[in-house]
């Protein structure tokens, strides 16, 4: 079992959660993610670690709730329990001095993107940071962000913060004017695969950290494989940092969406089982408040 | 291989034993057992136990108990059950295998005790695996103490991986007087006993059962840590006191055809299909969270001839696959698999398509799979395994539509650990390079055996290996020599 110390809201559907997870916090490098499964019916997720903390033993994870695991797991507050935790897995990202890195961020993917740009400015490279967003709400991180960068953009789909457009407009617009070295990109798959086509037409070497529907997360099952340069690789053991330019955004997309259907269902029945429950504690309400009366 | 001629409990002679046949084990009829996740062997009775107990002839030189990788002493556990005296036959099993309702649920018994049996040659070996799991059963109905330990040692041994492997070293570790703790990377103990292998020939109940009774002979277990990343084999002997370590992970990464199209939706390693369903209960979904395509009306397939390969088509067929194949590429002669699942998969209603090899999988054009290419094989000269091997008959290329393509043909070797444990000698596969009697490692102090030693084998030579490697721990903690 793991306790969840703190858990906060940070955007709209986005929570942030502090782990009690001795273990992974001791051995954690950027770049790495846990595995976790909230109880005994639940599926085993992937999330990637936000940060550690070797002397309390913690870690930190930021969940957007998108299926009916991160729905159920943003319902959980400080105190509650989740019972597996698992970790920390994958490669960490490759640190070192390249020169001047771009970042960029979309949505959650920020938070993703975070450990590993405290990383390389601490290996002495140049960070200039891209955010982007739906809206201003879906932007988060920005100030962690902009202590580790050199300087700092926000773009969001709607304009209602930062520049209006895409970060790879942005991204664009910085590669015309500065020589970048690389580029960092985490966020939903069109948006690095738009990374990865920019900076294939600029000759830039670009990583994305790719997040496949994942099982055992130890090379065991297989079913994170992805293409990568026309070669199948195992995201929890081969990744989850990938060349940009190499990977086959078409295949995860559609891989991602094998279980689409079943996915739909899970979150449904796990709603409705919610209004249910409310429902009854609120019908239990009114029959108290009959009595009283 | 002559028979006998002391005292016997067995009141028939030879000839009148030799006449009894082979007690037929109780199993759920097949148009049933396709409907469900139940086992399919039901188990002895206490008579059917002791009627077919009395075929054995009592061999002067028991072959049987050569032949296994664990050396169960075969001989004396069936005449206690001759006698009657079940919880005696469990403990002299107990003796040398900490696992029998495992083991005689899913050990390949024609390859060991069974496939030595003097009767297998006149007429039909005894049933020494059903017989196995009639005692270990009844112990745990009756339940039984489980014998004292040996003295503690003052020493600490730690178990990497809760599979076959790692849990007989376990049990044979803390009889000896060893404080043990067993890790475990997944969220339950048993390593491929959980995620691998199905309900319906080893239920989860029988499983926690052993795993209990090793509790209660005081091994300790830790789920949820990945040695070589949550914890390194260097850090179990420094920070974690640890004065021997067994690594017992198991054969790890599974492999691909490298054919076109393995990438499509609805191509699945079995390892990942029977994760989702074993260890994850897919097919309780939406009790489970984990989800599984629908496959009521179907056409499933997997490729390869192991016992792999069965567990993963028959659990497709009871997900409703209308049609399950087995591809291989060899001849039913040639498969690994055990026996009695072969029998069982053509009850179910399994299609056998031998000496058939896929060279592609072909997308419906939504990036779903829907039709295997294959060739038609034939046998020519025998190869390195000992097998004929399988040839391509030009121009036989042929479409199986498909839905569901299970890849069930082996596994390499998972580096986590090797890649993070300097001075760990591997082999050019990749597996861990370990002395094959005594288990012992290029590293002091380090011990490897199953899988993750040999490549992709059975439940009972994993075993075995842990087996000879806690023989060979024990002498090390007791000697302090390499």
């Amino acid at each position: 079992m793991f306790r969840i110390v703190r858990a906060g809201q940070i955007a709209p559907g986005i929570k942030r959660f502090l782990i009690e997870a001795p273990r992974i916090a001791r051995k954690h490098e950027a770049g790495q993610f846990v595995i976790l499964r909230l109880d005994e019916h639940g599926e085993r997720i992937p999330l990637t670690i936000e940060s550690a903390n070797r002397e309390q033993g913690t870690i930190s994870i930021v969940v957007q709730a998108v299926g009916k695991t991160t729905h159920q797991l943003n319902s959980l507050n400080e105190g509650d329990v989740i019972r597996d935790v698992v970790g920390p897995l994958g490669k960490p990202s490759v640190i070192k001095h390249f020169g001047t890195v771009a970042v960029v961020g979309g949505g959650v993917g920020t938070a993703l993107a975070y450990p590993t740009t405290v990383a390389l400015k601490r290996a002495g490279n140049r960070i200039l940071t891209i955010l982007g967003g739906r809206n201003r709400d879906l932007v988060i991180l920005e100030e962690e962000m902009s202590a580790v960068s050199d300087a700092l953009y926000v773009t969001t789909d709607d304009g209602s913060y930062g520049e209006k457009g895409l970060v790879t407009d942005k991204l664009r617009a910085l590669l015309a004017e500065e020589e970048i070295h690389l580029v960092v990109a985490v966020g939903p798959v069109p948006m690095m695969k738009a990374v990865a086509d920019l900076t294939r037409e600029k000759g830039i070497h670009a990583v994305v950290s790719l997040n496949p529907i994942m099982i055992d997360g130890t090379g065991m099952c297989g079913g994170c494989r992805v293409l990568v340069g026309g070669k199948s690789q195992f995201a929890c053991v081969d990744g989850p940092e990938f060349d940009a330019q190499d990977v086959n955004f078409e295949v995860l997309m559609q891989r991602n969406r094998m279980y689409r259907e079943a996915e739909r269902r899970s979150l449904e029945s796990y709603q409705r089982s919610l209004h249910e429950d409310e429902a009854r504690s609120e019908t239990g309400a009114c029959l108290m408040s009959g009595v009283k009366s | 291989m002559s028979p006998v001629k002391e005292p016997s409990a067995n009141p028939l002679t030879l000839k009148e034993r030799m006449k009894v046949p082979r007690q037929h084990m109780p199993e759920q009829a097949a148009e049933l057992r396709v409907m469900n996740f139940t086992e399919v062997n039901l188990g002895y009775s206490a008579e059917l136990a002791k009627r077919e107990a009395l075929r054995c002839l009592e061999c002067a030189k028991a072959t049987c108990v050569e032949h296994c990788p664990v050396g169960v002493k075969v001989k004396e556990f069936v005449k206690l059950v001759v006698e009657g005296n079940f919880l005696g036959a469990a403990a002299k099993i107990r003796e040398d295998n900490v696992l029998p309702a495992i083991t005689g649920r899913v050990c390949p018994q024609e390859d060991h005790c069974e496939g030595a049996c003097l009767l297998h040659k006149k007429v039909e070996s005894l049933g020494v695996g059903y017989l196995e799991r009639f005692v270990a059963d009844y112990e745990q109905r009756v339940g039984a103490p489980m014998a004292a330990n040996a003295p503690a040692s003052g020493k600490n041994v730690a178990i990497v991986g809760s599979g076959p492997a790692g849990l007989s070293a376990a049990g044979d570790l803390i009889q000896r007087g060893h404080k043990v703790h067993v890790f475990e990377a997944l969220h339950e103990i048993g390593g491929v006993l959980v995620y691998g292998i199905p309900e319906f020939r080893l239920p989860k109940q029988v499983i926690r059962e052993q795993i209990d009774k090793m509790r209660e002979m005081g091994v300790e277990f830790e789920t949820n840590v990945v040695v070589g990343k949550t914890v390194s084999i260097d850090e179990l002997f420094g920070e974690e006191g640890y004065d021997a370590v067994f690594i017992a992970t198991g054969a790890g990464l599974p492999v691909f055809l490298g054919i076109p199209g393995e990438h499509l939706n609805g191509v699945y390693s079995a390892n990942e299909f029977l994760t989702r369903i074993n260890l994850m209960h897919a097919y309780e979904f939406p009790k489970y969270d984990e989800p599984m395509v629908d496959l009521h009306g179907k056409h499933v397939a997997v490729i390869g001839g192991g016992n792999t390969a069965l567990d993963a088509i028959r659990s497709a067929r009871r997900l409703g696959a209308e049609k399950a194949y087995v591809i291989y590429r060899r001849s039913e002669t040639e498969m690994p698999a055990r026996i009695e699942e072969v029998k069982h998969a053509k009850q179910e209603g399994i299609e056998f398509r031998m000496l058939t090899n896929p060279v592609e999988f072909l997308d419906d054009g939504h990036g779903w799979l829907k039709a295997a290419r294959c060739a038609q094989m034939e046998l020519g000269e025998p190869d390195a395994s000992g097998r004929r091997r399988p040839i391509a008959i030009a121009g036989s290329e042929f479409e199986i539509p498909l839905d569901l393509a299970i890849i069930a043909t082996g596994t390499s070797a998972n580096p986590l650990i090797q890649s993070t444990t300097p001075g760990l000698n591997t082999n050019k596969r990749g597996y861990i390079e370990a002395n094959g009697d005594s288990q012992r490692t290029s590293r002091k102090g380090v011990f490897a055996g199953g899988d993750i030693v040999t490549g992709a084998a059975t439940v009972i030579l994993a075993m075995g290996a842990g087996r000879r490697a806690a023989k060979s721990i024990h002498e090390y903690l007791t000697t302090g020599e390499w």
